[in-house]
């Protein structure tokens, strides 16, 4: 099926959860809603499944409206970020529990748990209470549950948010293989922009409740259509840097000035906002000289470290340019202590540029990505 | 064994005597005769009787109390839960006008004396033929007891996270199936602390009891009060009607110990 929003708001206690969002999901698409807590990504799922109706707006199946029909009435399947299993029953029966309501025949039920189990890795524990697994264990459970009832629409809604690394890394890359075959419409809910890009598909960004852009994965992570866009798909968080374009050159406002490049170049005068992802930033040690100029077309700014935070093989560096807080993630282990000054070098080929009012401006730069 | 614990020891086996002591007291005198209890002070019976147990069994004006007490404490247990289920999953689950001071306005019946509604039930019930019988005690004591299971099964239904609900929406139950076969279970222990309090609560109440029956329905604490005759009191009867009233108070207890402990750390008990 194809699951379609037109124009849907849903506002609570006169509090806009979900503004004005309009998305076509097509049949056997992986769809990423990606955005920060909060940003909607539940009370949306909500809306598709219909557990929410929508305060205005329309939600098309095939075409047909079903805003009004209630959850029971739409083939939906839905895994919660909590671990949501039926205590009182063994794990077979949680799998079971969609295809006897629907009152299949009992070999097919069999047949169906079997299957599901068994690409889930829980035939032998069927017949434990979920309580007596662990938390990846249980997750399974509640993931083979939406599984085997073969509904058109799966969401998924931060499923592995609450799992160890390790688990998570496991069940990201089964989850859309399972799923992909059974044709339905798969939409994935996460907090985090390097699991949408580890998915693949198409990607929704949400932010305060507004759909900020959809398209495929890849696409939406290199040419971000605004400035929200890219806030929200970006980890570590985007640089941003304030900049004037005018005549020849483009000053920045944390200092610095070059001449006209990258992007800038097809661009008329005005204020804008950089954006640089954080690793394109390149940092050089700064002590012992004056601030050097920039130069080569390149920005080169003067800032003070603030954290070195290493993880294993890889610097982030936050560091403050004046006013401007910086991160850059930095190959290797630069243990440079708090206050050590530094050189940020900020090419102009690597930059996301957007106009004053935050949408995307210039020629699409597939190196900025 | 250390000073400090044989210290620990002793205040503890004082407090269990302390405790203990009245019920013992009891036993002892149900099983002694009444020259005995009347002419001296024995730590236990010289001479044991079972008469006063024999007598309660046999005779139908002593055993059908109990008969009529359990009738309406199980009547009204069965009543107040069934009411409370339903109540208390929408308190839980719903936002309605004005539902916090209805939540509120039903603790509150628990603060009113039963003395107050006494007459009005005598009253009522005369009128539509309820009087004096087991149906017009447990009636009354829902006045209390429904209130009180709702706000203790509230307590348990929050605990569930209300995906379950969903879910099995999404899963296709429908909503008494859901409740039956998903929900109920995972308050079972709140339906046992629930119940256990009901049961107490009407086992315990007699000044309604007392009130809205008569002859038929007579529960036995108001047959106890029979006691009193001109050859003055029945004091090893009375003792060996009290002993079998705590016997089924007790034994709920052990059934639902272990979820007592579980209510009252929701708060709710």
């Amino acid at each position: 099926m194809t699951l379609e929003l037109e124009k849907v708001s849903r506002a609570v206690a006169g509090v806009t959860h979900i503004h004005d969002v309009s998305l076509r999901l097509e049949r056997g698409s992986l769809n990423v809603l990606l955005g920060a807590t909060l940003a909607g990504k539940t009370s949306l799922m909500r809306l598709m499944a219909g557990l929410d109706a929508p305060t205005s707006g329309r939600v098309l199946v095939d075409g047909k409206d079903v805003t009004g029909f209630t959850v029971k009435k739409r083939s939906v399947a839905m895994v919660y970020q909590q671990f949501i299993n039926y205590p009182a029953l063994t794990v077979y029966e949680n799998i079971a529990s969609p295809l006897r309501v629907a009152g299949l025949p009992r070999s097919e039920i069999e047949a169906r748990v079997a299957e599901a189990a068994r690409l889930l890795k829980l035939t032998p524990y069927l017949q434990r209470r979920p309580l007596e697994m662990s938390g990846g264990q249980q997750q399974r459970c509640a993931i083979a549950r939406a599984l085997v009832k073969r509904a058109d629409l799966v969401l998924l809604d931060e499923p592995l948010a609450n799992l160890d690394y390790k688990l998570r890394e496991e069940l990201r890359e089964e989850l859309p293989r399972i799923f992909a075959s059974t044709g339905a419409v798969f939409v994935y809910a996460t907090t985090e922009p390097m699991e949408a890009l580890l998915l693949g598909g198409s990607t929704a960004t949400l932010r305060e409740g507004r759909l900020t852009q959809f398209g495929p994965t890849a696409e939406v992570y290199r040419r971000p259509g605004d400035l929200a866009t890219a806030r929200v798909f970006s980890d570590p968080p985007l640089n941003t840097l304030q900049a004037t374009k005018s005549g020849g050159t483009v000053r920045l406002q944390a200092g610095g000035s070059i001449p006209v490049a990258g992007a800038f170049a097809s661009v008329p005068d005005g204020s804008y906002t950089i954006g640089v992802r954080a690793h394109h930033l390149q940092v050089e040690a700064g002590e012992g000289h004056e601030a050097a100029p920039s130069i080569n077309g390149v920005f080169r700014l003067r800032a003070s470290v603030t954290v070195a935070e290493i993880t294993g093989s890889e610097t982030y560096l936050h560091m403050e340019a004046g006013e401007t807080p910086l991160i850059a993630l930095l190959p290797g282990i630069r243990g440079l202590e708090p206050g050590t000054a530094v050189d940020v070098l900020v090419d102009p080929g690597q930059i996301l540029l957007f106009d004053s009012a935050g949408a995307r401006a210039g020629r699409a730069l597939d190196a900025a990505a | 064994m250390n000073s400090s614990s044989r210290g620990g020891t002793f205040v503890m086996v004082l407090y269990l005597v302390f405790l203990m002591l009245p019920i013992y007291w009891l036993v002892n005198m149900s099983l002694k005769t009444n020259f005995e209890i009347n002419t001296t002070v024995s730590l236990w019976p010289r001479d044991i009787t079972f008469e006063h147990y024999i007598k309660i069994f046999t005779d139908s004006s002593w055993y059908s109390g109990y008969i009529n007490s359990l009738t309406y404490v199980v009547l009204n247990t069965i009543i107040s839960i069934s009411l409370a289920l339903p109540a208390a999953y929408a308190f839980s689950r719903y936002t309605f006008v004005g539902d916090k001071h209805l939540f509120f306005w039903l603790l509150s019946n628990r603060m009113a004396p039963p003395a107050v509604f006494a007459l009005p039930f005598f009253n009522l019930y005369s009128a539509i033929g309820l009087f004096d019988t087991p149906w017009a005690v447990a009636l009354a004591h829902c006045l209390f007891n429904v209130p009180l299971a709702v706000w203790i099964l509230e307590g348990f239904m929050s605990g569930v996270p209300r995906e379950i609900d969903e879910t099995a929406a999404i899963d296709g139950y429908s909503f008494p199936r859901f409740f039956v076969k998903i929900f109920m279970p995972l308050i079972a222990s709140g339906i046992g602390v629930a119940a256990f309090f009901c049961f107490m609560f009407s086992w315990v109440e007699l000044l309604l009891a007392r009130t809205l029956t008569a002859t038929n329905a007579k529960p036995i604490a108001v047959t106890m009060t029979r006691t009193v005759s001109a050859a003055g009191m029945d004091w090893g009867l009375l003792a060996a009607a009290g002993v079998l009233t705590i016997i089924p108070g007790a034994l709920v207890i052990w059934f639902v110990r272990n979820y007592i402990a579980k209510g009252f750390a929701l708060g709710r008990v």
